[in-house]
């Protein structure tokens, strides 16, 4: 439910790196937490986020909830597809229910988020 | 469906109605109206008898409920029990016929009514001023915001552009904020479900316009350092806004003027005991501090020294008028004379009973639902159904159960910082009795939760409606009727 591969904040928001820019989506756990997500707003290619800053929401039955960038960084593509289906970001949170991509201004900030373990550690502590 | 809608009744050429003859010249709408101005087809109404319009709006009526017809314990909402006494008051006809381009001298008992119940609120309150315009708590909170937004603009003050807003606000606070042209900023709580005082220092500055704070807060609990809060925001040279909204459980006790909240707005469909929603409408006055009594919106009651009440529209740096006319006079007169016959001791005993049946509820509860904040709380406290969570039962699993008792579920998924919540709030007017039954309902559907999950999965089972199906009607929603082709 937490791939080994990618890193995760405790806003429950996974980050998957690929070279130099970062793919993000919300966890399993998020998704879950919604329930079934109708509806999510996403920011434009170039836009540029602050690490913690909003970048976007995710509407679902029950609530709203903000979307917090991972890292800072510039925005180079949306997934236009959750923008019509929704229901992608519950049946597949790691593919193709994935948000954006990013380029990273500042790698060092890659090294404050968790990996698997410590995230699913984390979960077990918010309990 | 047990009732088709309206327009699937009746048949062709059917009526409710017999007009007398016409008995003047006809001429054709094309000569009256411009041709571009008139429809092409007839609009698609419904064609039924009188009989079948009455029978089916008497039997949609059957299926609402109310406060009148069960309990409703929905959190942040004060269903309380409405007088009805206070209806007829507003139904005499010297209240009820009046016009609002009357000229004064023929509407002074109104005009002192509105004057009395705007000090009466200020006096609750501890604030110096008040306006009665706002149509509803959401209305009252902007006009409150725009009062303060005045204020900062008219010292020269233009850097002020945030508004802090805790993480267990209502969504109405940000969303005030936003819409007056506020940044809304979030305040986290801390473990103790209160304002993070440590993270309020760091986000207060420069351009700090307000804090707007709902205490008791919405997990039920009273913001104890309330005063410190209050002085962070005023040194840095922000504003204090009082979201009104539950302040069922403080009324005569504590008074948000004194904790040094300079804004209030009050929702006396709450408070006050005037009908919710729908049935309303709603009344959303605003109070302040004499700083601000500058800004409220105009015209506002003023009393001469002749004893005569007037309308000042004298008020050059009023943010304008908020509403037409002076705000929903029929609801004023319910929620003043539901004041005067509470007095100032009944007024106390309200919130007193209101804070005890919410604190009994949570006593009663605490063996079969997680009370994450087990502490004395008050008009309204939280409670979650971990227990439940290994039967695969869920908060919304558990409400939609209480349709099928005969009760209107308690306000589910909010505050946000709580996962699995429902948030109780019994009001004051309601019983023993009534709450001994509530317990022993949620207490059953624990125990069915355990033994027949499913039976709660997948209820409601004896409501007009089954489970309805949200997530299909908010990714795809179908909001008008069509005919079929």
């Amino acid at each position: 439910m937490y791939p080994e591969n990618l890193k995760y904040t405790k806003d429950h928001e996974w980050v998957k790196i690929e070279g130099d820019k970062v793919k993000i989506g919300i966890t399993y756990h998020a998704q879950d937490a919604l329930g079934d997500v109708v509806f999510v707003e996403l920011p434009e290619v170039d836009d540029e986020f602050e690490a913690g800053e909003s970048f976007g929401t995710v509407e679902s039955v029950k609530a709203v909830s903000d979307c917090y960038a991972p890292v800072s960084g510039k925005i180079t593509a949306i997934n236009e597809d959750i923008l019509d289906s929704p229901e992608l970001v519950n049946s597949s949170p790691y593919d193709d229910g994935w948000f954006i991509e990013m380029e990273v201004t500042d790698s060092s900030e890659l090294d404050q988020l968790m990996n698997s373990e410590e995230y699913q550690k984390y979960l077990e502590e918010e309990e | 469906m047990t009732e088709k809608l309206i327009f699937e009744q009746g048949s062709e050429g059917r009526k409710g109605y017999s007009l007398p003859p016409c008995d003047v010249p006809e001429r054709k709408l094309a000569d009256l109206i411009p041709e571009e101005f008139l429809r092409e087809n007839d609009p698609e109404l419904p064609e039924v008898s009188e009989i079948e319009t009455v029978r089916h709006f008497t039997k949609l009526s059957t299926f609402n409920h109310g406060v009148d017809t069960g309990f409703y314990p929905l959190g942040s909402c004060t269903m309380k029990y409405n007088p009805k006494i206070t209806e007829e008051l507003a139904r005499l006809e010297g209240f009820a016929r009046l016009h609002p381009y009357q000229p004064e001298d023929t509407v002074q008992g109104a005009l002192e009514l509105m004057y009395n119940l705007g000090e009466d609120l200020a006096k609750i309150a501890g604030m110096d001023k008040t306006t009665l315009q706002p149509a509803a708590g959401a209305h009252g909170e902007m006009t409150g915001m725009m009062i303060i937004r005045a204020y900062h603009q008219h010292r020269g003050d233009s850097k002020r552009t945030k508004v802090i807003v805790p993480d267990t606000a209502h969504g109405t606070n940000p969303a005030t904020a936003a819409m007056v042209g506020f940044k809304a900023v979030k305040v986290d709580s801390n473990s103790e479900g209160e304002v993070n005082i440590e993270a309020l220092k760091k986000l207060v500055d420069e351009e700090t316009a307000a804090l707007m704070l709902t205490n008791p807060n919405t997990l039920g609990l009273f913001e104890k350092n309330i005063l410190e809060i209050a002085d962070i925001v005023h040194e840095a040279g922000g504003l204090l806004y009082y979201d009104g909204a539950n302040a069922n459980a403080i009324m005569g006790y504590a008074r948000p003027g004194d904790m040094g909240f300079d804004v209030i707005h009050f929702n006396l469909h709450k408070t006050f005991s005037t009908p919710h929603g729908g049935g309303g409408p709603g009344s959303g006055p605003v109070a302040v501090k004499e700083f601000l009594a500058p800004y409220l919106p105009k015209p506002v009651i003023e009393k001469s020294g002749e004893g005569n009440y007037y309308f000042n529209y004298d008020l050059p740096h009023s943010i304008g008028k908020v509403k037409s006319f002076y705000g929903n006079f029929g609801v004023m007169v319910k929620a003043y004379a539901y004041i005067k016959a509470l007095g100032a001791e009944g007024l106390k005993e309200v919130s007193e009973n209101a804070v005890l049946n919410a604190n009994y509820l949570r006593a009663k509860l605490r063996d079969v639902y997680h009370i994450p904040y087990d502490r004395i709380c008050k008009h309204e406290f939280i409670a979650t159904s971990k227990y439940l969570k290994e039967y695969g039962v869920k908060t919304l699993d558990v409400a939609k159960r209480l349709l099928d008792y005969g009760y209107h579920p308690p306000t589910i998924y909010f505050p946000l910082i709580v996962e699995e919540t429902m948030m109780i709030e019994p009001t004051e007017t309601e019983t023993k009795e009534t709450l001994d039954e509530f317990v022993e309902t949620l207490k059953t559907i624990a125990e069915e939760s355990k033994n027949d999950p499913q039976l709660v999965k997948e209820a409601p089972h004896d409501t007009v409606v089954r489970r309805l199906d949200e997530t299909t009607a908010a990714r795809n929603p179908v909001i008008r009727w069509e005919k079929e082709k």
